[in-house]
């Protein structure tokens, strides 16, 4: 099980709170949109949860996944 | 007699499991008259409708058919219909079955020709796949654009009401005419009573769709081979097309050929015979594959491919909803790249950061450098902007694009090298007219999304 931080695109506002508070995990787009880093190593997990949290449009989520994601049932 | 011997001289090859070419199954009789077929004209095409009875017709358990058929849609993303049956029947409660009649796909005219001829096709693909799946509701979702196409469906509807044969009648809904609404989320959003925008899945149609009900979501043309699935069986439907792409797909072949138009063929039909089909000029150097989420190729890289998608993927290709679009010698593909790509743009929902943003910067930045006036490097940032966008819609949208925009610059990097350097098109260079070729319809009046 790794951690892995989601963003809802259409909710996201690029208000860029989520990177400054850690850059480690999300750099922003030109627009100033977040780009995510594949997962969150174990380490910077409680810097990920503080920046899920202060999303000020609640569109950034941490979600647990297996190694290997399942595909998808249907599309 | 099953339509597949119908079928029109010539083209058809034997090839692997089943026959390539031209094929008439879907496509029977549209030469004999341009109306709809009637009721009447459409039972002794294919014969009456087999009774469903609990999902079975015949006997046989209509999923499963499909499933051994090895259908897969024909909207673009070419899944395995029959998994995406059997998921919607799995899920508890009544279920909800949606035909994409929508064809937002400017390049592509397979669906309005297919409902437009043969509309009882479509309908009895509704009907048998609704009682598959234990829909009690079924929608016919349709282009508020085309009203023709809706008098055409609600008069075959009408009818086959009067022979009383639907247990589950379609029910005719026409939506705001946008690029991105033709899509799964976009349906059912817009049936909910919402906007015909993408939603963030999950949850996914199948799951949780129409007034929170399974929903099924075909494209009209695989309903359509449901239909005849259901008649014929699953060994009859392989006996057309390679065993990766068995029977047949519409297809829109347009541009540079004298005999633009609908084509049916069997899968694994190569590019080059589609192209030679419609009769395309010999000048011909490259062509769109797949439409405006699709790719442009030169000619020799994709001639010898089968028009399927494991085919063209050895081309980083797709076939997309069957559509082939060949550049006359004279056009500039960076221009009809470039336009398409505004088009794009402009159709955005405006619901994602980096298709809001995104889309009109590489619409910029084709359009600079089709022009031959770039401001800096506009290739290193094409290349940049590729990888920002890519992934990061809620829907397919951006990804499309980006693959369009990108496809365009390996196709005639030649042309975008020269472009780069302020040198004047190739294409024009030669004294040949710079035309403007591609359908690009007007992006949709402000806020026409309910």
């Amino acid at each position: 099980m790794t951690l892995r931080l989601e963003v809802n695109p259409i909710a996201c506002t690029a208000h860029g709170l989520c990177a400054d508070l850690v850059p480690e995990l999300i750099q922003l787009d030109e627009w100033g949109y977040p780009m995510l880093a594949d997962s969150v190593p174990y380490h910077l997990e409680a810097h990920a949860r503080r920046a899920v949290s202060n999303c000020p449009t609640l569109a950034l989520r941490l979600t647990r996944v297996r190694a290997r994601r399942d595909n998808r049932k249907a599309s | 007699m099953s339509p597949a011997h119908a079928r029109q001289p010539g083209h058809g090859q034997q090839r692997g499991n089943g026959r390539t070419g031209l094929i008439s199954r879907l496509t029977a009789g549209w030469h004999e008259s341009d109306r709809p077929a009637s009721l009447h004209e459409h039972a002794r095409r294919y014969g009456e409708l087999p009774p469903v009875h609990r999902g079975r017709v015949g006997g046989h358990d209509l999923i499963e058919q499909v499933t051994a058929a090895g259908l897969t849609g024909r909207g673009g993303a070419g899944f395995p219909t029959g998994t995406k049956m059997h998921a919607v029947a799995a899920r508890r409660g009544p279920a909800v079955l949606v035909a994409n009649g929508m064809e937002s796909e400017p390049a592509s005219g397979k669906d309005q020709a297919l409902l437009g001829r043969a509309p009882h096709l479509v309908l009895d693909g509704i009907e048998l796949a609704a009682a598959a799946v234990g829909a009690t509701t079924a929608y016919l979702c349709l282009p508020r654009s085309r009203a023709w196409l809706a008098d055409i469906a609600d008069a075959a509807i009408r009818e086959r009401q009067h022979a009383g044969i639907d247990t589950v009648p379609a029910e005719v809904r026409e939506l705001p005419h946008n690029y991105v609404s033709s899509e799964e989320t976009s349906l059912v959003h817009w049936l909910n009573g919402g906007e015909a925008r993408p939603t963030a899945t999950p949850p996914r149609p199948f799951e949780r769709g129409v007034r929170k009900r399974p929903t099924l979501i075909d494209n009209v043309e695989t309903l359509a081979h449901v239909a005849l699935i259901a008649r014929y069986g699953p060994s009859w439907f392989g006996e057309a097309g390679h065993a990766d792409s068995p029977g047949t797909m519409l297809a829109t072949v347009t541009g540079a050929v004298a005999e633009p138009g609908i084509y049916e063929i069997a899968g694994g039909t190569l590019v080059g015979d589609v192209l030679m089909a419609a009769r395309a000029g010999a000048g011909v150097e490259a062509v769109l594959v797949g439409g405006y989420f699709g790719s442009w190729h030169p000619v020799s890289q994709v001639a010898s491919l089968p028009f399927t998608r494991s085919g063209l993927a050895r081309a980083g290709a797709a076939p997309g909803a069957g559509v082939l679009f060949a550049l006359p010698p004279g056009g500039c593909g960076l221009v009809e790249a470039a336009r398409i790509l505004r088009y794009l743009s402009d159709e955005s929902a405006q619901q994602c950061g980096p298709c809001m943003f995104g889309l009109p910067a590489i619409a910029d930045d084709l359009t600079q450098l089709a022009a031959g006036r770039p401001d800096g490097d506009p290739l290193e940032r094409l290349g940049r902007r590729f990888r920002q966008i890519s992934g990061r819609g809620a829907c397919r949208h951006p990804d499309g694009a980006v693959r369009m925009a990108a496809s365009a610059l390996s196709a005639f990097a030649a042309d975008a090298h020269a472009h780069s350097r302020r040198r004047p098109c190739i294409a024009a260079h030669r004294g040949r007219p710079r035309t403007m070729l591609l359908p690009v319809p007007q992006p949709a009046t402000e806020g026409a999304w309910r």
